[in-house]
């Protein structure tokens, strides 16, 4: 019998992450990540828990203890946000290079300055190519059940790589929503033990971390890569396994009423929710408008982000972080490549929307789809809009 | 890696890019770097071994007569076995071209 409570998203990651009997936990608190670390150091402390649990003075160390963790064999979890994740920047590059499967959940937050605790995608884009998995949830639920899912994909032998669960923070970590909580025993069954393939052991020893000289370095890096590009069919796997679990659908990209659409909107994270909303508010005026939402954002799904597009006739990219002299903001850029390396060439149109928490109301999303359907018309793509910035 | 680890391509490539090999540091000959070698005059030479103990190669040994010699071999020419010695009984000579 699933069980179906009412509870904090943080909670529920945090309770997820606990039921996938992590070994380690390196943390630092910081805003609006907090709670998932203040809840496991608590079940750790109560002996509910048999991890280490391992406070640190900066985010920095949080992800170098990680990776000691890590390297030595234990299932290892951490989290942060904003700040935190930049301060972690250098060290964030050598998880993936040395192949070690860290699970992390960044709550989203806004970079500053100015200082911000509010949500935006401003962190997590500075750290999208760092060889990372990284998968947006979009409510409490999919942080749910997507933390042991991390956690399978991480540690499958065909990937071994570290994976980063994006979710907008307080919008989401702090939403109290019913969340339906696997049993302990389907996790047991979906998440075997992780059986590390090189650990640190004295009685066989090996060196992680070497110099890579120049006659190496490069095919160390091209190896890398070909690593997460192949995680791909990896992650769909799971997600499909995910599906079957829960009843739920977890595609790599979810479209929504894309069937009858004529133009979307390309968005990720909780944004999506409102606007669903205003899709089916334009709907109820006959107005047929879609979403793609890709839920995994690295490796970057190319095929199924052409293939959710379909034949639209405009797009509207949204991005929720800014690029600062950029060509485009982050994700527009990467959208606008996809599409110029397709067949595919429905008008663009470029927006930036919530920077630093700023609330995104349904009426502008219904805003944004009907200026697509003008521009769908008139067949002239868009420079980018700023929604909701005093001009 | 018991190919040439320069001459490995990216499939090659050991995941995680780590050394299994053990002590395989060894096959790294970095003697040939040194453009001076440590001389001993073993009439000064009081064979306390403080040249050993400060070798950042851990390359100077212990002769069956108790004197130190560098293994040419790692031996980088660093000169601080010469800095060090007691005595000053170490010259550093110039490699021949």
């Amino acid at each position: 019998m699933v069980k179906r409570k009412g509870v904090e998203s943080s909670i529920a990651l945090a309770d997820a992450a606990a039921m996938c009997n992590v070994d380690a936990i390196s943390a630092y608190p910081i805003t609006p990540q907090t709670h998932i670390v203040e809840h496991l150091s608590e079940w750790v402390n109560n002996g509910e828990l048999d991890a280490e649990f391992i406070p640190v003075e900066s985010e920095h160390s949080a992800m170098s203890a990680a990776l000691g963790t890590s390297a030595m064999g234990a299932r290892t979890f951490t989290a942060t946000a904003s700040q935190g994740l930049a301060l972690m920047h250098e060290i964030l590059f050598i998880a993936p290079a040395m192949r070690l499967p860290v699970v992390m959940a960044v709550a989203n937050r806004a970079l500053s300055g100015p200082i911000s605790i509010w949500n935006d995608h401003g962190d997590i884009m500075c750290e999208r190519d760092i060889g990372w998995i990284q998968i947006f949830a979009e409510n409490g639920q999919e942080c749910f059940d997507l933390t042991p899912a991390c956690f399978k994909i991480a540690e499958d032998k065909r990937v071994i790589l570290p994976t980063i669960l994006n979710f907008d923070g307080f919008i989401v970590s702090h939403m109290i929503e019913p969340i339906e909580y696997w049993e302990q025993e389907t996790i047991n069954n979906f998440l075997p033990d992780f059986e590390p393939q090189i650990k640190l052991d004295i009685r066989n020893p090996s060196t992680m971390g070497a110099v890579g000289v120049p006659e190496i370095y490069y095919e160390a890096r091209i190896a890398q890569n070909e690593a997460l590009l192949n995680s791909k069919s990896v992650i769909k796997e799971v997600f499909e396994e995910v599906t079957k679990i829960t009843g739920r659908p977890y595609n790599l990209v979810e479209s929504y009423n894309m069937e009858k659409a004529e133009v979307a909107l390309f968005m990720m994270g909780s944004l999506t929710e409102t606007a669903m909303t205003a899709v089916k508010n334009l709907k109820k005026r006959g107005i047929e408008v879609g979403i793609v939402r890709p839920r995994l954002w690295r490796p970057y799904p190319t095929e199924e982000i052409i293939e959710a597009i379909g034949n639209i006739k405009a797009l509207g990219i949204v991005d929720r972080a800014m690029g600062f002299g950029a060509q485009s903001h982050p994700v527009a850029s990467e959208v606008k490549s996809t599409l110029y390396s397709s067949d595919k060439r429905p008008v663009v149109c470029e927006y930036v929307i919530g920077l630093g928490g700023r609330d995104v109301r349904i009426e502008d999303i219904e805003a944004m789809f009907l200026e697509l359907i003008e521009a769908a018309k008139s067949g002239k793509s868009q420079p980018v809009k700023y929604i909701g910035v005093r001009e | 890696m018991s190919k040439n680890p320069y001459e490995l391509t990216w499939k090659e490539i050991p995941i995680g890019f780590i050394h299994t090999d053990y002590m395989s540091a060894k096959k790294n000959h970095t003697g040939s770097w040194r453009s001076e070698r440590p001389i001993w005059n073993e009439a000064q030479c009081i064979k306390c071994g403080v040249c050993s103990l400060f070798c950042p190669e851990a390359c100077i040994v212990q002769d069956e007569k108790g004197y130190f010699h560098a293994d040419l071999d790692y031996c980088k020419g660093c000169g601080v076995c010469a800095h060090e010695c007691v005595t000053g009984c170490i010259a550093m000579k110039p490699e021949e071209a």
